[in-house]
């Protein structure tokens, strides 16, 4: 594998341009300057609201300062309350090349997408000129996510990619799993594997409190789908989605934007702390991806069921489905078939699959996903507190 | 589907505690396949991925799945019979449905 150093010492597996609105007034103005470029490696991400948020304003300091990320091209209209010079400010810290335009400033729409494909073009020319340097299994940050879960998906996909998450932090790489609201129903196996009790008690609290945030929501993490796919209730879609996790011990439960310190199983803790007051926690499976890249994720392996087909800015997306007969529907959009499980294949030779697959794309393989063009970014509001001390034991 | 398919078992027992067994393929009603190593005649069809009663299971039994608990039935079932959102509900919160069911 090769990857592209950063001044903070990462690596990333890719090296893009990313565009990024500051509020959906300047969405539209963005997403030209994205699509007129015609390069596959300029990516359009960025926040809709207008009135200021430190979740948002510190997402955005990760999410472009990633890894994958080699500039930036900040769009504002002019009069939002987002922190412009702060985030601009941020990202020359960080060594990238930056540029910010304001629509209200540059003289509206054809001007500004005029300014920033001259923009685009000198930052492609200039992210052309360096080169990846070797990079190792240690340096590698992977999260997983599953979305359109159904009744084979803790079968087959996630205890596949538990397989693969076993290997990778065996070589010592750093892999996050997720949605609190979505493991509900096993927070005690899960304290149980937390390396101190300080953390299984962080973990179980996290997971009390992604319950009492969906109660009080009125709905669980649990879409039509997953039960025409066969799955009754929460607990047994968690129990499913839980197996992504493999059987590593839990090194630590961070929330979105924290770094991995170090190789091992991570926790991310996606549900917003203190009272509900913006709406559900991750509205759809995008928001969940753009949490575990704001983590330094290089890549996510997405487990699907019923047949999800979204991938993300930033990270490439690995999708493995979990079901034989969605692949057969579906198989342009999958990158492994993990459904011959049920069909007699083994697990471990589809984890293997999977393991693979993560160093052919950490290498510049393109996934599926990546190569049909998905580049979905949804951001919205929440509020948290930090983690505490128990969260992140000395290894 | 493959010729190794047909010949797996249809029925999936995913932990030795568990009371419910997973269908590894959709099950035709009156197909005959073996549950607990006795032939069984399955009395309605099922889909893959979806489960039924290893055993009869009472009204507010808990029913184990990976050896986990995934909820209670709501009423009681017959062995073999469907086990899905009109007899189990979450110990959690209700599963919800297009139509606005819920699986309470």
């Amino acid at each position: 594998m090769k990857g592209y150093l950063r001044s903070d010492g990462r690596k990333g597996i890719r090296n893009v341009v990313a565009v990024a609105y500051l509020v959906e007034c300047a969405h539209h103005v963005s997403r030209l300057i994205v699509q007129k470029s015609g390069a596959d490696d300029v990516h359009l991400i960025g926040f809709p609201g207008c009135y200021p948020n430190k979740y948002s304003l510190e997402m955005m300091e990760r999410l472009c300062t990633h890894p994958n990320v080699g500039a930036v091209l900040l769009v504002s209209l002019g009069c939002e309350g987002f922190n412009r010079e702060h985030l601009r400010k941020f990202i020359r810290a960080s060594g990238r090349p930056v540029e910010l335009l304001v629509i209200q400033q540059s003289g509206g729409t054809t001007r500004t997408l005029n300014a920033g494909l001259d923009v685009v073009k000198k930052m492609r020319a200039e992210l052309a000129t360096q080169s990846p340097v070797p990079m190792a299994l240690n340096e590698l940050v992977v999260g997983t996510v599953c979305g359109g879960s159904d009744g084979t998906s803790g079968i087959t996909a996630n205890p596949a990619v538990g397989r693969c998450f076993d290997w990778l932090i065996e070589n010592h790489a750093a892999c996050i799993f997720e949605e609190t609201g979505e493991l509900i129903g096993c927070e005690r196996i899960m304290a149980s594997r937390a390396i101190t009790p300080e953390l299984g008690r962080e973990i179980e609290a996290c997971v009390d409190k992604a319950a009492n945030y969906y109660r009080i929501m009125g709905y669980g993490s649990f879409a039509p789908g997953n039960a025409e796919g066969g799955l009754t209730t929460l607990e047994e879609k968690s129990m499913g989605a839980y197996s992504k996790s493999g059987s590593s011990p839990i090194s630590g439960l961070i929330k979105p934007g924290d770094l991995p310190p170090r190789g091992g199983l991570y926790l991310l803790d996606v549900v917003p702390d203190g009272e509900p007051r913006f709406g559900f926690p991750n509205i759809s499976d995008n928001a969940e991806i753009v949490e575990l890249i704001a983590c330094g994720s290089h890549l996510i392996l997405f487990t699907t069921g019923r047949g999800s087909v979204v991938g993300s800015a930033i990270s490439p997306v690995i999708k493995i489905c979990a079901n034989p007969d969605t692949y057969e529907r579906m198989a342009d959009d999958m990158d492994v078939n993990a459904g011959r499980i049920l069909q007699g294949a083994g697990l471990d030779e589809v984890g293997r699959e999977i393991y693979e697959l993560v160093q052919k794309v950490a290498g510049g393989e393109l996934s599926k996903s990546e190569a049909l063009g998905h580049q979905e970014f949804i951001l919205t509001y929440k509020q948290f507190e930090p983690i505490g001390p128990a969260c992140l034991p000395a290894a | 589907m493959s010729a190794t398919s047909t010949k797996l078992p249809p029925l999936l027992l995913l932990h030795p505690d568990d009371n419910i067994l997973v269908a590894r393929r959709d099950i035709a009603a009156g197909e005959n396949v073996e549950l607990d190593g006795e032939s069984f005649v399955i009395p309605a069809a099922v889909e893959l991925g979806h489960k039924l009663a290893r055993r009869p299971l009472a009204a507010n039994a808990r029913v184990l799945k990976y050896g986990a608990p995934i909820g209670s039935m709501k009423v009681a079932v017959a062995r073999g019979e469907h086990v899905h959102l009109h007899n189990l509900r979450s110990d959690y919160i209700p599963s919800t449905t297009r139509d606005g069911a819920d699986g309470s």
